[in-house]
């Protein structure tokens, strides 16, 4: 079968997710393609990054050249500070978070349940090292977080299931999916669309993720 | 007269014994305490329990005292990095033991101890495994987990400028956990960059009063190196 449709790109995938990051918002960018969406932020549009490690008013990364490693992200990468930007300790910046003062934060998943039940930081296999980090507080602490993330596994499975088969980072709280196919909302009666790409049917999304999308 | 100026590193780091709690300050490489980690090489102490962020980077600092098996336990949010190989060997060989906690409790746990807080009410990682059987309680209307506090027999952090009252600044984000793990340990030591007069940091802007601070120690300023991430080729 041929597809009528073509998935978003990586960078087309990061703008969709920026479009909706509203002006004045403080943002929490998770670790790998979250990160995407800080180039791709609206002109006009002043927008607060906030790192875990201790950043309000985060820049993009230094020049070459001009890298300090006492300033940087949460995925221990060189950045900069905006004018105006602060630096708080770790109980303060997770305080943050879990004090509802974060608007948005995005970050990516193994798996996204229908109700919003979130796994993103282990795959459960044996043998493998655990590793959490700020995950399972940024899941539960920002007002509304958001999920990027294809919207299917190498495989072709869904990675929006009925239940999620991996750890759980956090219980009902993703708000939205932002994937390469669709953009959904979770709610507690289960999936609603609010877009998808171009060509693609309803009931051929419905068939993708094996799951009923209310339109 | 109060002095709370070490003369040197190991001066600072006598007397800490075998089988003590740690806390050591560092998000990564940024406000890793090298040379007090190096000076607790030198000073011998063993069977440590070791809290920080992670769980070291490459062959040195945190990673060096690992290797030295000195570490019979860690407690950390994110053991697991691209240059982590020194904690990854230990662990699949049995030889040291990982408490993993969620970043924002480890930092809150540490000051709730600081705090003289008992245990407290936390939503984070409710219902996941990481809550553990650890008492719940719902309050209206949300799920929290029972946390209790990670205390410290010493703490070493990492900060910029300091006096001999021991109050300290700190440089960007390399503060991170310094000021938390200050208030949470019996006894905290402190390397800075510049030591100055009493009087010359400005109170409005000291970040760690002196009364959590025990000792600290002048270093050369060495620039932080990267780590805990892969270089794109």
């Amino acid at each position: 079968m041929t597809m009528s449709y073509q998935r978003r790109t990586k960078d087309q995938l990061a703008a969709r997710v920026a479009q909706d990051i509203f002006d004045g918002a403080v943002v929490n960018l998770g670790i790998g393609q979250p990160t995407l969406v800080a180039n791709h932020l609206p002109a006009g549009r002043e927008i607060i990054l906030h790192s875990e490690n201790g950043i309000l008013g985060m820049g993009p990364a230094p020049a070459a050249g001009h890298e300090d490693y006492d300033l940087i992200n949460a995925g221990k990468q060189p950045v900069t500070l905006l004018a105006g930007g602060a630096f708080f300790h770790h109980a303060d910046s997770f305080a943050m978070m879990r004090g509802g003062h974060l608007d948005i934060c995005v970050l990516g998943a193994f798996q996204v349940s229908a109700t919003g039940d979130l796994a993103n930081w282990s795959t459960g296999e044996a043998g493998a090292i655990p590793a959490v980090g700020g995950a399972m507080d940024l899941a539960i602490g920002a007002r509304q977080t958001w999920v990027m993330m294809d919207l299917l596994t190498k495989k072709g499975e869904s990675k929006i299931v009925a239940q999620c088969s991996y750890p759980l980072t956090g219980l009902g709280c993703v708000k939205r999916v932002y994937s390469d196919l669709a953009t959904l909302e979770c709610t507690p009666a289960g999936l609603k669309l609010i877009d998808k790409v171009d060509g693609l049917g309803h009931a051929e999304l419905e068939q993708l993720v094996g799951l009923p999308i209310a339109p | 007269m109060i002095d709370k100026i070490a003369r040197s590193v190991a001066d600072a780091m006598a007397g800490i014994p075998d089988g003590a709690t740690v806390l050591i300050g560092g998000f990564g490489t940024a406000g890793i305490p090298n040379e007090l980690i190096d000076g607790l090489i030198e000073q011998g102490a063993c069977d440590l329990t070791v809290v920080n962020n992670n769980a070291g980077n490459g062959e040195t600092g945190l990673a060096a005292l690992l290797k030295a098996g000195r570490v019979r336990k860690i407690i950390c949010s994110f053991p697991r990095q691209a240059d982590s190989q020194v904690f990854d060997g230990l662990y699949r060989a049995g030889k040291i033991e990982l408490e993993l906690v969620p970043q924002g409790n480890l930092a809150e746990r540490i000051r709730a101890a600081g705090a003289g807080i008992g245990a407290f009410f936390c939503p984070t990682g409710f219902g996941t495994q990481l809550a553990g059987d650890r008492e719940t309680r719902e309050i209206d209307g949300k799920h929290y987990v029972l946390e209790y506090p990670i205390r410290g027999d010493v703490a070493l952090i990492k900060a910029e400028q300091g006096d001999r009252w021991g109050n300290l600044v700190y440089r960007k984000a390399a503060r991170n956990f310094g000021p938390v793990m200050a208030m949470a340990a019996e006894r905290t030591i402190a390397t800075v960059h510049e030591i100055v007069e009493l009087g010359a940091l400005d109170p409005e802007h000291i970040v760690t009063p002196g009364i959590f601070v025990d000792k600290i120690v002048r270093i050369d300023r060495v620039a932080t190196e990267a780590g805990g991430f892969r270089k794109a080729a």
